[in-house]
């Protein structure tokens, strides 16, 4: 019993990080009706800005929490910024093209991302250790069952930035423009909404969550590299498929379901097939339910 | 249009005829012109790239000592590096590059078993001596019929003895009698020395409680981690590669699991103890080809030569085995007067005593080199010298 | 000149030139030698990917899943099944039997994973492709018996210059032939309007699976000429991005072109040997050209999204595009 309550521990903090990449993708889909290919580099370039960050950050702020808020804080916006870059240069200008063309780009900018970290000028092929930003320390309880305080961290950071982009969504002014685009792109036009400011500011959104994600990730799992971005990004797409795509609530609920069944996978199926479980869901649901658990079915647009 | 059919052919007889500037029709005649080609491929990129430069700044020094010395015979060694990106498919492109396009003499290299043996049908072929530094998975030096590769060599010890020193440095000296093991089943090196280690341990009278398995390049072990911990054992071997090992350690410690984690020579890398890893793995036991530790003359003296070279870095022990490799290819050139494959490759099977960096390396009639093992423990992020394990 | 026996007499040329230059192909050395079967395989890969996502415009990620599963099938055929062969002919003959079985392996995978999958389109049948190719990797990565992650060894060396080109000849007719006939037409039309073509009394589903299957045969045949000339295959040889290297030769190529796409494969496997030693600011050519290829990907599709060489055989489709719907 023990042993199963620790691996819903696990899934559970694992689930919060897929939760956030997972919104992203989620309200990207949401207003433009395309997947992001590139969200999980996004969320790879977030955790070298908190590596290059804290170096830089540590003299300044010392060695508690103001540091690794600062760095949070930096991949945020250095995410959010380089989310708006993609968006204005590469997707703007397609946006009137078929959906295959912005996938191919999407892909095109996923690799680039990719190849281009590896080069050693940039961030190089092999793997950097992420320093700590918090000291670890581990609380046993009931039943032998521990949890880690970088498990704690992720869980209650993931929250309460979950909380906050709800409350952005639902109650701002913006948040309002960004449902309305959702619905309808041209109507919303219609009505005075400027629709570049309400997708650049989504994807500002997405990216920074992503950027999140990534220091959450990095502090939890402190080896990153280049590619790091393609399996977590991959698996946060699924949970927000499984949510319902373009539903927050649903990406979030995904987030959770993905990262438990993951773990639960490894420790009594077997390891191997923690990867392939997930791409297994993906297609039972797409099958099965290809609004998502959350989502409202439709007839699809033409 | 359909003229394109002709302009596509067209297209192959360009590109296949626009490869074959080269002059490739004098395999194993490498030894005319003023130079002396050997061959290194090494993951210097990658997922692996710590194995690959340190064979490389190895085999570098040496080369430098070498031609700072006249050469062989007036002849100066000619280093060709390869990087195989840490990928199966780079190896062999290297290799086949290196000995058909460059002509090497020789090839020192990988690390990797996986890749070693991916490489290793190339030079079988192309009868081309391939001489591997810490490859050390039972048989990369086999042919594809399980009989001795005549043309593959190495200078480390071989799994079946990492894991039975493993195996019984855990059950004598530190008195375990049940142990976990924790494998990358991705890793062919991996899944060999977790075999090896089971089937001594099994043996010498212990109990395996548990056996879990992840995959490189996977980053959370703590399902596996958990359902170890529901076993206690009183030590858990993980005999993967430093990249993941430093994660293993430090979410292990996360679940409050606290018994030593015991490794093989895939856990050395400057890296290993970078960050929470430093003290997640302090007092955690691995076995190793050589110790910066050793007193010995010719260790601390190598240490200096290649702290002077390589800007006070200490050397881990695929340095030392990478500037063996080389030397010893050297030595046997030099002995011969020649440096043709065949002399190479006889020379190679003929190897005894020598005095090398990684200590006493005699080659025996598999084409291994048996040699001492030694006990290396973490401490403070370092690694110290325990003991040593003859065979 | 016939105009029905037409297209056979440049099959049989394409098979003559193939066999003149098995003459010169001799005399050059092994590496060369190497870089030519992997362009002629990587050719059978994007011609037949081609297929798919080019001419039926269904979107697949998962290319890499077929070659391994093909690869996979007809080396454990050979290894486990066929008696040694010591001469050419009888080796030649061996290759045939065992590529036919890979190509069969893989076009049944083709239809296990094209019937659920198909259903979907763009951005959700990538990823679904993608999902299954991973699925495929982790499920060899498991199977003790064909090796596990240190993969089938020791598969003889039967394949050669002059079976990859030959098969590419074919593969390259068989496509370009089922496209120009009335059947073939069908595939444009699911690409270019699906909905058009389904009002029209064209079985898009069916069309978009016998694609599927075909290019995943084809897909088979050339994993299994990768297997039979690098005598070891590995699930690692298989992943997602050797899935996108073939993508990447199909898009830059001009989806639908299939000489495009041969030009594409050719020179995208080429160039990265020929510029080994190439560097460029202190980095290595072979470090950097991935970045190139996808910075050329993503202004491609803003400048030219019908690909280099595309436009050929293409009509119709920016008429089409322009049509297309926003949301």
């Amino acid at each position: 019993m023990s042993e199963f309550l620790q691996q819903v521990i696990n899934g559970l903090s694992l689930g919060a990080i897929y939760a956030l990449i997972a919104l992203g993708y989620t309200m990207i889909y949401g207003v433009l009706r395309f997947i992001n290919f590139a969200h999980g580099d996004v969320f790879m370039v977030g955790a070298y800005i908190g590596f290059y960050a804290f170096p830089k950050l540590q003299p300044l702020l010392g060695d508690g929490y103001g540091t690794a808020v600062a760095v949070l804080l930096a991949a945020m916006i250095g995410c959010g910024l380089l989310g708006v870059t993609i968006e204005r240069l590469a997707y703007r200008p397609l946006r009137s093209r078929p959906k295959l063309t912005v996938l191919i780009t999407a892909i095109g900018i996923s690799l680039f991302l990719e190849y281009t970290g590896q080069l050693p000028v940039v961030f190089g092929a092999d793997y950097k250790t992420f320093p700590t930003l918090i000291p670890e320390t581990t609380y046993t309880l009931f039943g032998g069952v521990s949890i880690g305080s970088t498990q704690i961290l992720v869980f209650v950071v993931a929250l309460a930035l979950m909380a906050a982009l709800r409350v952005v969504v639902l109650r701002t002014k913006i948040g309002t423009a960004m449902r309305a685009v959702s619905m309808n792109m041209n109507a919303a036009s219609l009505m005075g909404i400027n629709i570049n400011r309400v997708i650049s500011f989504t994807f500002f959104l997405g990216s920074s969550l992503a950027g999140a994600g990534a220091v959450l990730y990095a502090i939890s799992y402190p080896k990153i590299n280049p590619l790091m971005g393609i399996l977590p990004g991959l698996k946060a797409f699924v949970a927000a498929v499984l949510g319902g795509i373009g539903n927050i609530a649903g990406a979030t609920l995904g987030g959770f379901l993905i990262g438990t069944a993951e773990t639960m996978t490894a420790g009594y199926i077997s390891p191997s097939y923690r990867d392939a479980i997930v791409f297994g869901i993906l297609i039972l649901i797409l099958i099965l339910k290809p609004s998502g658990l959350l989502g409202k079915g439709g007839a699809e647009k033409v | 249009m359909r003229y394109r059919l002709l302009v596509l052919t067209a297209a192959v007889a360009c590109v296949a005829l626009g490869g074959c500037t080269g002059k490739n029709d004098k395999p194993g005649t490498a030894a005319e012109g003023n130079t002396i080609k050997i061959g290194h491929y090494a993951s210097l990129s990658g997922k692996e790239a710590t194995f690959g430069q340190q064979v490389d700044n190895g085999v570098k020094l040496a080369v430098d000592e070498i031609n700072n010395g006249g050469g062989i015979g007036g002849k100066k060694i000619e280093l060709i590096t390869e990087d195989t990106q840490s990928q199966t498919q780079g190896a062999q492109n290297a290799v086949e590059k290196l000995i058909g396009k460059d002509e090497v003499s020789a090839l020192i290299g990988e690390v990797a078993s996986g890749r070693t043996m991916a490489a290793a049908p190339i030079a079988m072929r192309e009868k081309t001596p391939m001489l591997t530094p810490a490859s050390t998975r039972e048989d990369v030096t086999k042919d594809e019929n399980g009989n001795v590769a005549a043309y593959i060599f190495r200078i480390c010890f071989i799994d079946p003895f990492q894991g039975t020193v493993m195996a019984k440095f855990a059950f004598e000296s530190l008195n375990a009698k049940s142990v976990a093991v924790l494998k990358d089943n991705a890793n062919p090196y991996s899944v060999g020395l977790a075999k090896a280690f089971v089937e001594k341990f099994k043996a010498l009278g212990g109990t395996i409680v548990e056996e879990q398995a992840y995959e490189g390049g996977q980053n959370d072990f703590k399902a596996q981690l958990t359902a170890i911990k529901g076993k206690n054992p009183q030590a858990i071997f993980v005999p993967g590669y430093y990249t993941e090992v430093s994660l293993i350690a430090t979410q292990a410690r996360q679940l409050g699991i606290t018994v030593p984690l015991l490794g093989g020579d895939g856990w050395d890398s400057p890296t290993l103890t970078q960050g929470e890893a430093k003290t997640a793995l302090e007092g955690c036991y691995f076995s190793n080809h050589y110790s910066e530790q050793d007193t010995s003359a010719a260790v601390q003296d190598f240490i200096k030569r290649y702290k002077a070279k390589f800007n006070g870095e200490a050397p881990g022990a695929m340095s030392a085995l990478g500037y063996d490799a080389m030397m010893i290819i050297a030595k046997i050139i030099k002995d011969s007067g020649k440096s043709d494959r065949e002399t190479i490759r006889a020379g190679l099977a003929a190897l005894k005593n020598y005095k090398g960096v990684t200590g006493n390396i005699t080659i025996d009639e598999h084409h291994n080199a048996t040699k001492p093992a030694v006990v290396l423990q973490i401490k403070d992020g370092k690694f110290a010298y325990h003991s040593t394990v003859n065979p | 000149m016939s105009t029905i026996l037409r297209p056979y007499l440049y099959l049989a040329g394409g098979i003559a030139l193939v066999l003149v230059l098995n003459l010169l192909v001799g005399g050059i050395g092994s590496y060369d030698q190497r870089i030519v079967v992997n362009i002629g395989i990587n050719m059978i890969l994007a011609v037949s990917l081609n297929l798919v996502n080019g001419f039926t415009g269904q979107f697949s990620l998962g290319h890499a899943g077929f070659m391994s599963v093909g690869a996979y099938a007809s080396a454990a055929f050979t290894t486990m099944v066929l008696p040694a062969a010591s001469d050419p002919m009888s080796q030649g003959l061996y290759l045939i039997v065992a590529l036919l079985v890979g190509g069969l392996a893989a076009a049944v995978a083709g239809l296990l994973v094209g019937v659920p999958s198909l259903r979907l389109k763009g951005d959700y049948l990538a990823i679904v492709t993608l999902g299954f190719g991973e699925i495929i990797r982790v499920i060899l990565q498991n199977v003790s018996s064909l090796g596990g992650a240190l993969g089938l060894a020791n598969i003889p060396r039967h394949t050669t210059f002059l079976w990859v080109f030959i098969i590419l000849v074919f593969v390259v007719f068989v496509i370009e032939r089922v496209i120009r006939t009335t059947y073939g037409k069908g595939f444009l039309a699911v690409r270019d309007d699906e909905i058009a073509a389904e009002a029209m009394g064209v079985n898009t589903t069916r069309y978009k699976v016998v694609a599927f299957v075909v290019g995943a045969f084809f897909a088979g045949i050339a994993g299994g000429l990768y297997a039979h000339y690098n005598s070891l295959i590995k699930p690692d040889d298989f992943g997602f991005l050797k899935s996108v290297e073939i993508v990447v030769m199909v898009i830059l190529g001009g989806m639908g072109s299939t000489y495009g796409v041969i030009f594409a494969a050719a020179a995208l496997t080429y160039l990265p040997e020929w510029l080994r030693s190439f560097t460029m600011f202190g980095i290595k050519f072979s470090d950097f050209r991935m970045s190139i290829y996808s910075l050329v990907l993503i202004v491609l599709m803003l400048v030219r999204p019908q690909g280099l060489f595309g436009g050929f055989s293409f009509k119709g489709r920016r008429a089409a595009a322009k049509k297309a719907p926003i949301g």
